[in-house]
């Protein structure tokens, strides 16, 4: 059985939830969940005090009601999984390691910033700066993936150094802005100056996309890596089209204002 | 035991622990996945003259192989682990690699143990070439002039078994090879093994030893008929003109068993006057796989010598 966290006093400011993860709830009954320790604003609170719990830690967590103003759901987790029945806030499984998150609605900005493991799936649009590094921060997320059934906003993998962030529509401005390796696919459309900075790294679009000065075309081709990923997002539940798959694309490389090792693959039309 | 009028001896297959791999290489069409395949399994009928045993295990479709393109299954056998991964980096190196349109992939995926070979091959790529780690499974894309060619780095390999054999007598050539060749044919149907030799067929197989302190192995003179008048010890019965052999490697012993089984069963259907198989008197193998016992219901096979199964 798992346990179930149904939100019964909206917040009306932010709360702060890392306690929300499948390790720290292993092995503790209703009341002991209840009383661990949530952020409220600026006030110390209890789990119990904004969710009804039932059931017991065992791996999986479910979260019901609107979420949009609880944050770090999952953050840093290494197992388990956790699966959301509505939209949910900033933060979500930042830092996790391991494990599976599923939203069924909306996310806030910062999913899985600096996320080095495990997967997480949002079956709705997602916020900015999805599996990016925190500001001051060099490296953005190191494993794992990110799925989005939906839209992203901006700086969409920030500095991301390895995994893969998939987006089944649009990505906002600065996809892959930093790059350092990794993959990003867009079936839909890329917002302006996709790939600034990056090093190394792919960034995928299904669409024609304006790209800066600094990133030089070297050929049409079918890539055979590109197969291999987008049979795997197919598996995934991602709209991937036998076009897709089988199709030439425009690479460009760039960014010639840093190493110029990165790549933007352009499906050719 | 006869099974239509071909006389099936009470004797055993004697065969040996190996390591192997299972490769799988994809191409843009059918043909030139096979054209790899034919190119990797080329000159690897034996291990004492060529370090390894491979062959074509048989083509996979599109829908089962990784990237979606039609491939074909190869399966490498050397006789331990760490040669078997130096003759992989070789052998894709000089044969996939090279060949138009391909890509590798390890065909071994819940192995327990791997050895690197698209790590060691990504050095070709002289710094260009690139990373890509998708659910834990970490490939190389190598520039290469016809776009990239994409390789595991890691490929799985298991211990196995090599030497598995038929011998098929028969009254004269065409009869022996019509019957070897319908046992090659039932034999090629099952999953896991491969027939290294020409046209899965040798019909200059070995004894250990040879007068020659230099040779290892020399040729099989109890089977070899011309010599049946005099030979110090014939196993060619009179009426018989030429004796061919199936060797068979296999990853398990299940595979070689049902391989047996199904050979046995086609070449005497096609008129083989007498099968048989070689051995030491199991001095050297680990397996014996006896012939009437793959033919019963139940298969029963001993195993010698502190061997895996």
């Amino acid at each position: 059985m798992s346990v179930t966290l149904t939100l019964y006093t909206t917040p009306t400011v932010p709360l702060e939830a890392e306690v929300i993860t499948p390790d720290r709830l292993a092995g503790l009954s209703e009341a002991e969940i209840a009383a661990l320790p949530v952020q409220y604003g600026n006030e110390r609170a209890a789990l119990g005090d904004f969710f009804r719990v039932a059931g017991s830690g065992n791996g999986e967590v479910r979260l019901e009601g609107d979420l949009s103003r609880v944050k770090l759901i999952g953050a840093g987790m290494t197992d388990g999984r956790i699966l959301i029945e509505g939209n949910v806030g900033m933060h979500l499984g930042a830092l996790m390691r391991g494990g599976e998150i599923v939203v069924e609605g909306d996310v806030g900005d910062w999913v899985g910033a600096e996320m080095i493991g495990g997967r997480i799936v949002i079956k709705g649009n997602a916020g900015h700066m999805v599996g990016a590094a925190y500001r001051g921060s060099v490296i953005g997320m190191q494993g794992g993936e990110i799925i989005v059934h939906g839209n992203a906003g901006n700086e969409v993998g920030h500095a991301m150094r390895r995994g893969l962030i998939a987006i089944a529509e649009d990505s906002g401005d600065f996809t892959g802005v930093n790059m350092r390796a990794g993959t990003i696919v867009v079936l839909g459309r890329l917002g302006l100056r996709t790939g600034a900075g990056m090093r190394r790294g792919t960034i995928v679009s299904m669409h024609d996309a304006p790209l800066l000065p600094t990133f030089g075309y070297a050929c049409t081709y079918s890539p055979t890596f590109l197969r291999v990923y987008l049979r795997y997002l197919r598996q995934m539940g991602l709209p991937i089209e036998d076009a897709h798959i089988n199709g030439r694309y425009r690479r460009w490389s760039g960014d010639a204002v840093e190493l110029n090792r990165g790549e933007i693959l352009l499906l050719f039309r | 035991m006869r099974i239509h009028n071909t006389e099936i001896v009470n004797t055993f297959a004697e065969a040996f622990k190996m390591w192997a791999a299972r490769v799988i290489i994809t191409a843009e069409t059918p043909r030139w996945a096979m054209e790899a395949a034919r190119s990797m399994t080329g000159f690897a009928t034996s291990i004492i003259g060529c370090k390894l045993e491979a062959g074509i295990e048989g083509e996979v479709p599109p829908e089962e192989t990784l990237d979606g393109r039609p491939g074909v299954s190869v399966l490498v056998f050397t006789v331990d682990a760490e040669s078997l991964g130096k003759r992989l980096v070789e052998r894709i190196g000089q044969s996939v690699m090279t060949c138009p349109t391909t890509a590798c992939f390890n065909g071994l995926e819940d192995a327990e143990e791997t050895v690197v070979v698209g790590g060691q091959l990504r050095y070709f790529g002289d710094g260009y070439q690139i990373s890509k780690v998708l659910n834990g499974r970490r490939f190389w894309r190598i520039p290469v002039m016809d776009g990239e060619f994409l390789v595991d780095e890691r490929f799985g390999i298991q211990p196995a078994i090599g030497g598995g054999n038929l011998l098929i007598l028969g009254e004269d050539t065409p009869s022996t090879l019509r019957a070897a060749e319908a046992a090659v044919a039932a034999m090629r149907e099952v999953p896991g093994v491969i027939l290294p030799f020409p046209g899965g067929i040798v019909r200059s197989g070995s004894k250990t030893g040879s007068r020659y302190k230099f040779l290892f192995a020399s040729t099989n003179d109890p089977y070899c008929p011309t010599l049946r008048a005099f030979a110090p010890e014939t196993h060619v019965p009179p009426g018989v003109g030429c004796v061919m052999e199936i060797v068979i490697d296999g990853l398990d012993m299940p595979a070689i068993e049902e391989a047996t089984r199904r050979g046995i069963h086609a070449a005497a259907e096609a008129g083989a006057v007498q099968i048989s198989a070689g051995n030491y008197g199991g001095t050297l193998g680990q397996y014996q796989v006896w012939l009437h016992s793959v033919l019963s219901d139940q298969y029963s096979v001993i195993s010698g010598m502190g061997a895996d199964n």
